[in-house]
């Protein structure tokens, strides 16, 4: 649905260059929500805004449904008629909410219609609906101002609605709401995602967001994409950096001749009495550091750290007995001497 | 001291107040229509803005600085032969209507770049994002935003008119500033140039306080864009004072 190939931009002022997008290839399929996570200044603001070309890449291309939106901006800095037409086919939702404070919320959700060019009576209907749908029926008539944050954002999300569009984009749309209402505009997305196929980019910085909503995710770093894939995919994946913060497990060694392994369980394997096994056949004893189960991506999920007696290389064998059992095994702090595999179930 | 007939005083005085008036009401209508899209052109053009272009902005923004650093009684007597193609005279309350507007222009067009300035730009990309032309953010996000600031800008600018309608009397156009001075400096009728002082006193606090509370009234249900009118400034403040005194 969204597929950027090599997306490069560069921002130029006063002779000094900062690559904020370093060839960036991304691809979102149609109908899931798909999640890049990434600390400030990691570009992720710029890869959303590309998307839309709110912000004009240096090279490289960006198709929206099938519309290579690249080809479509021309060269000048202002929007041609077919790239605004595009984008009002793109709902985008901000950080800020961006609502005019001088129009009420209905008026808000009108303003999209308006720049369409939809006729009133229609579009104060369409605006009703969608207030309906994200549960602001009651609220036409107010100002943003008196609104609190997390309506706001629903007014946002049912603005962004409001041209009918396939793609979502979502610009940190939970970062400035506390926790109990970013869960409830997260559902509020979901939902949407299900209940009308919409599909959704959104970037944000915070794990729990793409834990609680997010079909697939993607890492940024300094411009580029680092990991990526879907959430079960991540989890499968060695050493998986994303995986790992997903479904963090604590827990130091308690010894210099100890090995400390993260055992991560998923499908089949997570009913499996893998380690009380371990600890028959092998004779040994194992200590649990840390351990939890959650859903990610809607997968039950089970990750465990658990400490063995002896150095890694003493523990070859029970190692490779639990990955044989199809677990995944990540042996913590020994990076050198355990080769990541390539990441290739992440690409 | 000369004694003052208030029968002979009060139609001079209607007179006055009617050409003042006229005066700058015309001229103010004439500064809002061209200072407005002016200080909005001078946002576009800038860097970053929807429009950019260096030179049509460094040129908009040296005529705008030449002409708000022309001291009024120069723009008037400069701009004599202009106002002689328009009005057909040089002379009376028409005839300084051109040299007022042309003056209140650019100090229009300055204020009204400042309060578009203030206009969140998360506004203007929502707008984008939603497929809106340049001419739809300026409709839709830029003056809607700004308008308390904008009538908090008429008012400054009424206000500055009704001070240079006054210089204007100086070349025969009538008004209070007119009176003032031809009977109570040139006559020494000193009780008449009071009354015209406190009529000038109440005119603009009346403008100031019709300006502020269209501003505020507007602002009111607004949110964040937009900076908090006067009294509400002073409102904010009021804790201070409190806290100094509880300190002593």
């Amino acid at each position: 649905m969204i597929t950027t190939t090599g997306l490069t931009k560069v921002y130029r002022s006063r002779g000094r260059e900062v690559t904020a997008l370093d060839g960036v290839d991304l691809h979102v399929r149609e109908g899931e929500v798909y999640g890049v996570i990434g600390q400030s200044g990691a570009g992720k603001s710029s890869l959303i805004r590309c998307v839309n070309l709110l912000e004009r890449p240096t090279a490289g291309t960006v198709t929206v449904a099938g519309q290579d939106l690249t080809a479509l901006a021309g060269r000048g800095p202002r929007a041609g008629r077919e790239l605004r037409r595009a984008r009002s086919r793109i709902g985008m939702v901000f950080q800020h909410f961006n609502l005019l404070s001088s129009r009420t919320v209905q008026d808000n959700v009108e303003l999209p219609l308006e720049i369409l060019g939809q006729p009133g009576r229609e579009r104060s209907r369409t605006a009703l609906e969608l207030l309906d749908l994200v549960g602001l029926s009651d609220k036409a008539k107010a100002y943003p101002a008196q609104l609190s944050g997390g309506q706001k954002q629903r007014v946002g999300i049912a603005r962004a609605l409001a041209g009918d569009p396939e793609v979502l984009l979502s610009d940190e749309a939970t970062s400035a709401l506390d926790p109990e209402t970013t869960r409830s505009i997260l559902q509020l997305l979901r939902d949407l995602n299900r209940q009308l196929g919409l599909t959704v980019l959104l970037i944000t910085h915070e794990m729990d967001v793409v834990k609680s909503v997010c079909d697939s995710a993607a890492l940024m770093e300094n411009g580029r994409i680092v990991e990526s894939g879907t959430v079960s995919e991540l989890l499968a994946t060695q050493g998986s950096e994303l995986a790992a913060a997903l479904f963090p497990v604590g827990g130091e060694a308690s010894g210099d001749d100890r090995t400390v392994v993260d055992v991560t369980f998923h499908g089949e394997a997570a009913t499996q009495p893998v380690i009380s096994q371990l600890s028959r056949i092998y004779t040994i004893d194992i200590s649990i550091l840390g351990a939890a189960i959650d859903t990610v991506g809607g997968h039950q999920v089970g990750r465990m750290r658990i400490e063995l007696p002896g150095r890694y290389e003493d523990n070859v064998v029970p190692i490779g007995f639990l990955r044989e059992r199809g677990l995944q095994i990540d042996v913590v702090g020994t990076p050198d001497r355990e080769p990541v595999p390539a990441k290739e179930g992440a690409k | 001291m000369t004694r003052t007939d208030w029968s002979e005083m009060q139609p001079l005085l209607v007179q006055a107040c009617g050409d003042t008036l006229y005066m700058v009401g015309w001229s103010t209508l004439i500064a809002v229509a061209g200072g407005l899209p002016l200080g909005i052109l001078l946002v576009l053009t800038d860097r970053g803005g929807l429009l950019r272009n260096v030179v049509a902005n460094k040129v908009i923004g040296q005529i705008v600085n030449i002409a708000r650093s022309m001291p009024f009684i120069i723009l008037m007597v400069a701009l004599m032969t202009f106002t002689r193609w328009i009005t057909g005279t040089t002379i009376g309350r028409e005839a300084a209507i051109v040299p007022l507007a042309i003056g209140a222009i650019p100090f229009f067009a300055r204020l009204v770049e400042a309060a578009v300035r203030e206009v969140d730009g998360g506004l203007v990309e929502a707008v984008q994002s939603m497929g809106g032309n340049t001419w739809t953010v300026v409709r839709k996000v830029l003056v809607p935003e700004s308008l308390p600031s904008l009538i908090a800008g008429t008012t400054t600018t009424i206000v500055a008119l009704i001070g240079y309608s006054a210089m204007a009397g100086t070349v025969g156009a009538g008004g209070l500033g007119d009176i003032a001075i031809r009977y109570g400096y040139q006559r020494f009728e000193t009780e008449l140039m009071w009354i015209t002082v406190a009529i000038l006193a109440v005119v603009i606090s009346v403008m100031q306080f019709a300006g502020d509370y269209a501003a505020r009234s507007l602002h009111r249900r607004g949110g964040r864009s937009g900076p908090a009118p006067r009294l509400r400034l002073l409102k904010a403040k009021e804790p201070a004072p409190a806290d100094v005194r509880k300190a002593a």
